[in-house]
C-alpha cells in the first residue's frame, strides 16, 4: 500500500512570532523553519505502518518555494521514500493547497493520504477536508489512532468529550491529532541516507493546477499587551475600583 | 541500539564563521584539485547561525580572499559603516565624545559593515553546502574520540532520549561516531570540548592566563527618524566604572530601521554583587544611548562570552589528530573588538594546511606543526601580535591610562615590550563582605527589562526531560562556599536566570538550576570562582533560536 504524506514549512514552535512593522504579515526573515508538528506526527504514523508491513512505500510532499525541500528530507530522513516538491513562489491557500494535492493524488494513486489536522501557522484546519471532498474519498479528522485491515481503515477520532470510532473504506484521507503517537527523532545516517533519496520537483502547470488564492491577508497584529496589575491597599478599595473604574460588579 | 561510525576526511565542530570558512576553503581547494574530499559540520543548535551571537561590526578581509564575488554572491554584509564615534560616559548622564584624533587606529572602522554573524553565518553554510560539504544542525559533538596512541580521532554526536536520570526514553536515539583524520574544533569561546583539549595536550603551557568578557545583546526596532544606517557608537565607562569593572558597550544602526545596543563585561570584575544583565539594562537609560532606542521595540536578546586574552594568552592551536580554531582558541581581536575576520583567516590557513598534508600523503592524526609556521605568516598573526598589549594594558592601568598607552601603542609606534596580564579572571572575585553592595534600578519594562522576559525573545528551549547540561563538580560548593563568601554570584553573572538560590518549605537554603533557560553563553563555567561548573552540550537542538544575531 502506497501512502501519501503532505508535510509543510512552518514557523518553528520555539520561536516566538513577531509581526512586521508594517502589520502585513508574521516575520519570518532567518527565523527558523521547521515541520508543522502535526505533518510530523502523519509521517511518523506513515512510518509505523511500513515497519508493521502494512504500507509498501510513502510520498513526502510539500508545496512551496526551494526552502520546503528541506522538510522533504526531514521526512526523507525519518523514513518516507521519496519526496514531490511542488514550487509555488508563494504559500497557497488551503483550496488551492488541497487542489494541487488532489492532483498528486490521482498521479500517485496512494490508498491513504496522512495529513496534520491543521499547520500551526495558519491554523485553518481545511486542507485535509477539502481535499478529500474534492477527491470524493471519505476523510476521518483528528485521528488519536488508526488501524488499517484489509481494504479498510478504522480510526479513533478525538470529539468534544469522548472518542468515536469510524471505520471509512479505501482509499482514504485521515488528519492527525497531537495524542496519535510520538515522533522519533531523525538519526544522524538516516539523516545523511535521506540526501540520496529521490525527490521530484514539479509545478502547478505539470499537474494541470491553476493556483489563485481566494484569500488575501489584509493585516496580521500581535494580541494587545497586558497592561501591570496594581496593588490595592484594603477590601474596600477593591470593590470600590472593580465597581467604578473596570464596572465590573 | 548501537552506535554506528562513520569515516571522513575532516570534521567540524560548530558552523561558526572559523569552522564553515575551513570546511568551504577545504572543498574550494578539492574542487580545484578535482579531489574527492569527505567534510562534514556539525553544529549543536537547531539550524546554523540560531547559537551564533555577535556585534557586530565585520572585517570583510576574509572574505574578500574566501569569496571575492560575495557581493554578488549575496553575503549578508549590507550597510556599510559610514560614521565611527567613541565616548567616555562619566555618569548615568554624561559623556564626553572622544575626538576623532585621540582615537586608537584600529578601532577606526572605515571599509567595515554592520552585519549579523548569526545571517553570515548561515550564507556560509549555503555556500559550503553547495561545495559539497555535510552539514548537520541540531547534533552536538558531545565527546572526543581518542585513537590508542591518544591521538584526536573524531568525536561522537550525543545521545538523543534519555530523561533527566540519564535513562533511555521510548525516543532514545544513540549518537554517532564521526571519525575523521582531522577534527577542527571550533565551538567558540570556551567550547567544552575545546577545554578539554586544552587541558589534555597541554595546549596552553606556554601562554598567558585566558580572559573573557561576556557580551549581552538586544536588538531593536526603531523609529526611522531615529536610525542612522552605518552610524558605529562604541564606548567605555558607566556604569560599569562604578563597581570597578571594566568593558564597554556598543551600539551599531543596522539596516531596515534596525539598531543592535550591547555590553561586554570583562569577566575579571572583583564585585561579586556585579550583574553583568543589569548593568547593561541600567546602561540603556543613559540619554546617548535612550535617544536611539526610546519609541523603539526590543526584537530579540541574548548572550554570550568572548575570549578576549588576544595574543599573549593564544594556546599552541595544533595537537595529534587535531586543530583548535577560531575563538575557541581565541583569535579575536581585541583592539579593534573584532573576531570573525580572524576566526575565519585561522580556519583558512588551517584548511590549505591541511589539503597540502592530505595531498602529500598524510593518513591523519598527526599534529601539524605547519600550522604554527602557516599562522605566523599570515596577517591575523601580525594582527593579533601588534595588538598584543591592549587588553592587558587596559586590565593593569584602567580605561584612562591603559586607553593612552594603546593610543601610543596603535597610532605613533609599537609599544617595544609586551604588558602581560595573568590573573585567571575566576580568581578576581573579593569576598562580597568587602564590597560595596549595589542596588540596581527596577527594569521600566519601556528601555530596561527583566530576565524572564529578556530569555523568553531568545528562543530558548530544551527538551525537558533530559539530563542537566551544567554538571557541579561538587554540589555542595555552591551553598556551601559560594554563598556564604560571594553571595553565590551565579545568580549574577549569569544572563538567562540559569541559577537560583532559594528557601525550600522547611526555610533551607536550595540551590537551583534552571538549565531550560541556559543560551549557551558559558559565563558560568568561566567565572564560577571555585571552577566548579562544567558545562556540556544539551541534547542536539537546544537552546537560543537566535534571528538576524
Amino acid at each position: 500500500m502506497k501512502i501519501l504524506v503532505p508535510v509543510k514549512r512552518v514557523i518553528d514552535y520555539n520561536v516566538k512570532v513577531r509581526v512586521k512593522s508594517d502589520n502585513s504579515d508574521v516575520d519570518l526573515s532567518n527565523v527558523k523553519m521547521a515541520m508543522n508538528p502535526f505533518c510530523e506526527i502523519a509521517v511518523e504514523e506513515a512510518v509505523r505502518l511500513k515497519e508493521a508491513g502494512v504500507a509498501s512505500e510513502i510520498i513526502a510532499v510539500s508545496i512551496g518555494d526551494k526552502a520546503c525541500q528541506e522538510q522533504i528530507r526531514t521526512a526523507l530522513a525519518l523514513g518516507a521514500d521519496r519526496g514531490i516538491q511542488i514550487e509555488t513562489e508563494s504559500a497557497p491557500d488551503a483550496l488551492s493547497a488541497a487542489k494541487l494535492l488532489k492532483a498528486v493524488v490521482q498521479a500517485e494513486q496512494p490508498q491513504l493520504v496522512i495529513m496534520g489536522k491543521q499547520s500551526i501557522d495558519s491554523d485553518n484546519n481545511q486542507t485535509g477536508q477539502m481535499l478529500a471532498a474534492l477527491l470524493d474519498y471519505p476523510q476521518a479528522t483528528f485521528a488519536s489512532e488508526v488501524k488499517v485491515e484489509g481494504d479498510k481503515v478504522q480510526v479513533t477520532r478525538e470529539i468534544d468529550g469522548g472518542l468515536q470510532t469510524l471505520e471509512l473504506d479505501l482509499p482514504a484521507v485521515i488528519t492527525t491529532d497531537l495524542r496519535l503517537n510520538e515522533p522519533r527523532y531523525a538519526s544522524l545516517p538516516n539523516i545523511m541516507k535521506a540526501k540520496r533519496k529521490p525527490l521530484d520537483v514539479k509545478t502547478p502547470a505539470d499537474l494541470g493546477v491553476e493556483v489563485g488564492n481566494k484569500v488575501t491577508l489584509v493585516a496580521v497584529n500581535p494580541p494587545a499587551e497586558r497592561q501591570a496589575g496594581i496593588k490595592v491597599a484594603s477590601v474596600s478599595e477593591l470593590v470600590d475600583k472593580l465597581k467604578n473604574e473596570a464596572k465590573v460588579v | 541500539m548501537q552506535r554506528e561510525s562513520m569515516e571522513f576526511d575532516v570534521v567540524i565542530v560548530g558552523a561558526g564563521p572559523a569552522g564553515l570558512s575551513t570546511a568551504c576553503r577545504l572543498m574550494q581547494q578539492a574542487n580545484d584539485a578535482g579531489q574527492e574530499l569527505m567534510v562534514c559540520v556539525v553544529e549543536k543548535g537547531a539550524e546554523v547561525g540560531g547559537h551564533i551571537l555577535s556585534g557586530a561590526v565585520v572585517e570583510p578581509r576574509a572574505l574578500d580572499e574566501l569569496f571575492p564575488e560575495w557581493k554578488a554572491q549575496g553575503a549578508p554584509l549590507k550597510t556599510e559603516v559610514t560614521e565611527d564615534q567613541i565616548y567616555l560616559l562619566k555618569s548615568g548622564e554624561k559623556a564626553t565624545k572622544i575626538p576623532n584624533g585621540f582615537v586608537p587606529k584600529t578601532m577606526h572602522n572605515h571599509g567595515n559593515y554592520i552585519a549579523s554573524v548569526g545571517n553570515l553565518c548561515r550564507w556560509l553554510a549555503e555556500q559550503a553546502e553547495q561545495l559539497g560539504v555535510e552539514i548537520f544542525p541540531g547534533f552536538p559533538a558531545s565527546h572526543i574520540i581518542y585513537g590508542d596512541d591518544g591521538r584526536v580521532a573524531g568525536i561522537g554526536t550525543g545521545d538523543m532520549g534519555l530523561d533527566e536520570n540519564g535513562e533511555q526514553k521510548d525516543s532514545y536515539m544513540p549518537g554517532m561516531d564521526l571519525l575523521a583524520k582531522y577534527t577542527i574544533f571550533t565551538e567558540g569561546c570556551r567550547g567544552h570540548l575545546g577545554k578539554e583539549l586544552i587541558a589534555k595536550f597541554e595546549l596552553d603551557k606556554d601562554a598567558d592566563a585566558q580572559h573573557y568578557g561576556i557580551g549581552i545583546k538586544e536588538l531593536w526596532d526603531v523609529p526611522a527618524d531615529q536610525h542612522q544606517p552605518g552610524l558605529v557608537l562604541h564606548g567605555a565607562g558607566w556604569p560599569l566604572s562604578d563597581a570597578g569593572a571594566s568593558g564597554g558597550f556598543f551600539l551599531y544602526h543596522a539596516e531596515d530601521n534596525q539598531v543592535v545596543v550591547g555590553l561586554i563585561t570583562d569577566l575579571n570584575y572583583d564585585n561579586p554583587h556585579l550583574s553583568p544583565f543589569d548593568e547593561f539594562q541600567r546602561m540603556k537609560h543613559h540619554p546617548l544611548i535612550s535617544q536611539y532606542l526610546q519609541g523603539g521595540k526590543r526584537v530579540s536578546y541574548g548572550a554570550r562570552a568572548i575570549t578576549k586574552g588576544g595574543f599573549n594568552a593564544l594556546p599552541k592551536m595544533t595537537m595529534p589528530g587535531a586543530l583548535l580554531l577560531g575563538c575557541d582558541a581565541g583569535t579575536l581581536n581585541f583592539a579593534k573588538i573584532k573576531g570573525t575576520h580572524t576566526a575565519m583567516k585561522s580556519g583558512m590557513v588551517a584548511a590549505e594546511t591541511i589539503f597540502a598534508a592530505l595531498t602529500g600523503g598524510d593518513e591523519g592524526g598527526n599534529d601539524l606543526t605547519a600550522y604554527g609556521e602557516n599562522f605566523k605568516n599570515s596577517w591575523v598573526y601580525d594582527e593579533l601580535y601588534s595588538s598584543r598589549n591592549f587588553g592587558p594594558a587596559l586590565h593593569k592601568y584602567g580605561t584612562m591610562i591603559g586607553g593612552a598607552l594603546n593610543f601610543i601603542d596603535q597610532n605613533i609606534f609599537s609599544l617595544p615590550f609586551t604588558i602581560r596580564d595573568n590573573h585567571a579572571d575566576y580568581a578576581q572575585l573579593k569576598p562580597a563582605s568587602e564590597c560595596a553592595a549595589i542596588s540596581y534600578p527596577k527594569p521600566d519594562g519601556v528601555l530596561s527589562f527583566d530576565k524572564p522576559s529578556s530569555v523568553f525573545i531568545s528562543n530558548t528551549n530544551h527538551e525537558e526531560n533530559q539530563p542537566c547540561h551544567l554538571k557541579l563538580k561538587d554540589s555542595s560548593i555552591p551553598l556551601m562556599q559560594n554563598l556564604p563568601k560571594f553571595n553565590e554570584p551565579a545568580q549574577r553573572y549569569c544572563p538567562a536566570g540559569v541559577y537560583e538560590v532559594l528557601e525550600n518549605d522547611a526555610g533551607e537554603k536550595v540551590f537551583q538550576i534552571n538549565s531550560q533557560n541556559c543560551v549557551h553563553c558559558k559565563t558560568c563555567d568561566i567565572k564560577d570562582p571555585a571552577q566548579n561548573i562544567t558545562w556540556v552540550a544539551p541534547e542536539g537542538g537546544g537552546g537560543p533560536n537566535y534571528p538576524n544575531m
